[in-house]
């Protein structure tokens, strides 16, 4: 008897990271049916971390971001759609509809359209000399503007803004990082997280302005420069703008599929169609550790779910429950965060942050939430396992760097 | 351009030829050589392109780094020439590299 799913058509919409993983594992899952990831962008499928570190810095070569060679798409029959933009899904004929007018046809499908940079609305916010970073295409074109600006004005101090300002004030550049809150990466990183990188940017010569308030971007034709609401002038022709992202979540909206920050899928990265499956960026997941909806932004997030996602196509039942991870490279600090932080109720440190290695860990009632590990990768092994089961740790052995973390395993 | 010869744990091999420069792990992904994840992307953040190498190769690798060296430490079963592929880049001296691969990767 042939398989049945041999003859089955999956189309995965979304050529990044979730979505590139999602074809590979469909196919280490033994699928044997046809597969076609449409990506808008013309790149074969690759990673986007360093597009504001070794890239933006010159340091890697196009290629090497590629996830995979192009050979290994053809061997595995997985069809690119490369430069290919999606205009509807249509649930009910179950197609979907490219530019150009070609229809698709599809059994079963993954979302994974990824989370674009958030725009800013502010008076010159179109003027040239106004840029974001997502892709490659992104990168290229600011690369050349940073060898010839003399000042970069970044605004937001999450990771991308940090990075950018990390990477230009290698290159040599003058760096102003403008951050409405009262401390860098608030979003995403406790306050003594935020303290270390506030001072690492500044003993690396950024010009850390907290707590102000873009008011617009002034300049003729090109950005001249960068107005706060205080009334104070910068100096610029390159502002990069950091400001977050929101989840790609257009098509699943017009298509009817349940949305609410991004798109909404059960602990088997499932829609509210069952026939078609999200993961990545894109995606809120019900979190089976944190007990809550949570929408992530990150490669782990977007490489574990798009394995879950593949595994319950093909029919297996597989819960996403793996602890949510970060890493962020700034100068030679590497930042790792493991877990959720939010709703901690007491912080603990783990080393000295003056020796540029420490942990902080997060807790809320005895059990570990998260922890936020700078040039600390025991710390961060450990923590992650520790998460994972939920555990309550001894307060006292996180906080003494004497005491081996892994005496906590056993 | 350098050989690099992966050994999976049933023995199968697979010999690979790459430019130097690139890292052990870029040579696995880009030849399709299984058991090598590679989550962050080289990284040295996630512990999943794991290998070991052959004893014969160990002094021309050279040392690990103290960050390499803690991810180590939590990868399946780390072990004498236990090294994370992405941090070995190849190099003339490196031709006929010889590796092994985990049964696991973290």
């Amino acid at each position: 008897m042939p398989d049945k799913r041999a003859s089955e058509r999956i189309i995965i919409i979304g050529a990044g990271q979730a979505g590139a993983q999602a074809a590979t594992s469909l196919r280490l899952e033994g699928f044997d049916g046809s597969i076609t990831v449409v990506g808008e962008e013309p790149a074969l499928p690759y990673q986007r971390p360093p597009l504001s570190k070794a890239y933006l810095q010159g340091n890697l070569a196009k290629e090497r971001l590629y996830l995979k060679p192009d050979a290994f798409y053809q061997k595995t029959k997985i069809e690119l759609r490369s430069g290919a933009r999606v205009l509807s899904i249509d649930r009910l004929a179950k197609t979907i509809e490219l530019e150009g007018g070609e229809a698709l046809p599809y059994d079963k499908m993954l979302i994974a359209t990824g989370a674009p940079p958030r725009r800013l609305k502010a008076p010159g916010a179109a003027l040239k000399g106004v840029a974001y970073l997502r892709s490659i295409a992104d990168a290229d074109a600011l690369r050349p503007r940073l060898e010839k600006t003399i000042r970069l004005v970044v605004v937001g101090a999450g990771y991308i803004g940090l990075e950018v300002a990390a990477s230009a004030r290698k290159a040599g550049l003058a760096v102003t990082v403008l951050e409405m809150e009262d401390r860098v990466l608030k979003r995403v990183a406790g306050p003594e997280i935020s303290a270390f990188f506030e001072d690492l940017h500044r003993r690396h010569g950024v010009d850390m302005r907290l707590g102000v308030r873009l008011g617009s971007f002034e300049g003729v034709n090109a950005l001249e420069s960068v107005k706060l609401e205080n009334g104070e002038r910068i100096a610029c022709k390159l502002a990069l703008v950091g400001i977050g992202a929101e989840p790609a979540t257009r098509l699943a909206k017009a298509a009817g599929l349940d949305v609410d920050n991004g798109i909404l899928v059960n602990e088997f990265a499932c829609t509210s169609d069952p026939a078609i499956w999200a993961a990545g960026d894109c995606s809120n997941h019900p979190s089976v550790l944190f007990d809550r909806r949570v929408r992530l932004e990150s490669v782990p997030n977007a490489i574990d779910q798009a394995k879950v996602a593949a595994a319950n196509m093909v029919g297996r039942h597989v819960v996403y429950d793996a602890v949510p991870w970060f890493w962020s490279d700034q100068y030679d600090v590497k930042l790792q965060t493991a877990g959720l932080a939010e709703g901690a109720e007491e912080t603990v440190l783990r080393g000295d942050p003056d020796d540029q290695r420490f942990a902080c860990w997060s807790l809320k009632g005895g059990r570990l939430l998260a922890v936020d590990c700078i040039n600390d990768p025991a710390s961060f092994v450990i923590g992650k396992r520790l998460i994972a089961a939920r555990a309550q740790p001894c307060v006292k052995t996180l906080a003494d760097p004497a005491v081996d973390l892994k005496s906590l395993l056993s | 351009m350098a050989k690099i010869t992966f050994i999976e744990q049933n023995g199968a091999k697979h010999t690979v030829e790459v430019q130097e420069g690139v890292s052990v792990m870029e040579a696995a992904v880009n030849n399709m050589v299984p058991g090598i994840d590679a989550d962050c992307g080289g990284a040295c953040a996630c512990a999943t392109c794991h290998v070991y190498v052959d004893e014969n190769w160990r002094a021309k690798t050279g040392k690990t780094e103290a960050m390499e060296e803690s991810m180590l430490d939590f990868a399946y079963e780390p072990k004498d020439g236990s090294r994370l592929s992405c941090q070995i880049k190849m190099t003339p001296d490196l031709d006929g590299l010889v590796v092994h691969l985990p049964e696991f990767q973290g």
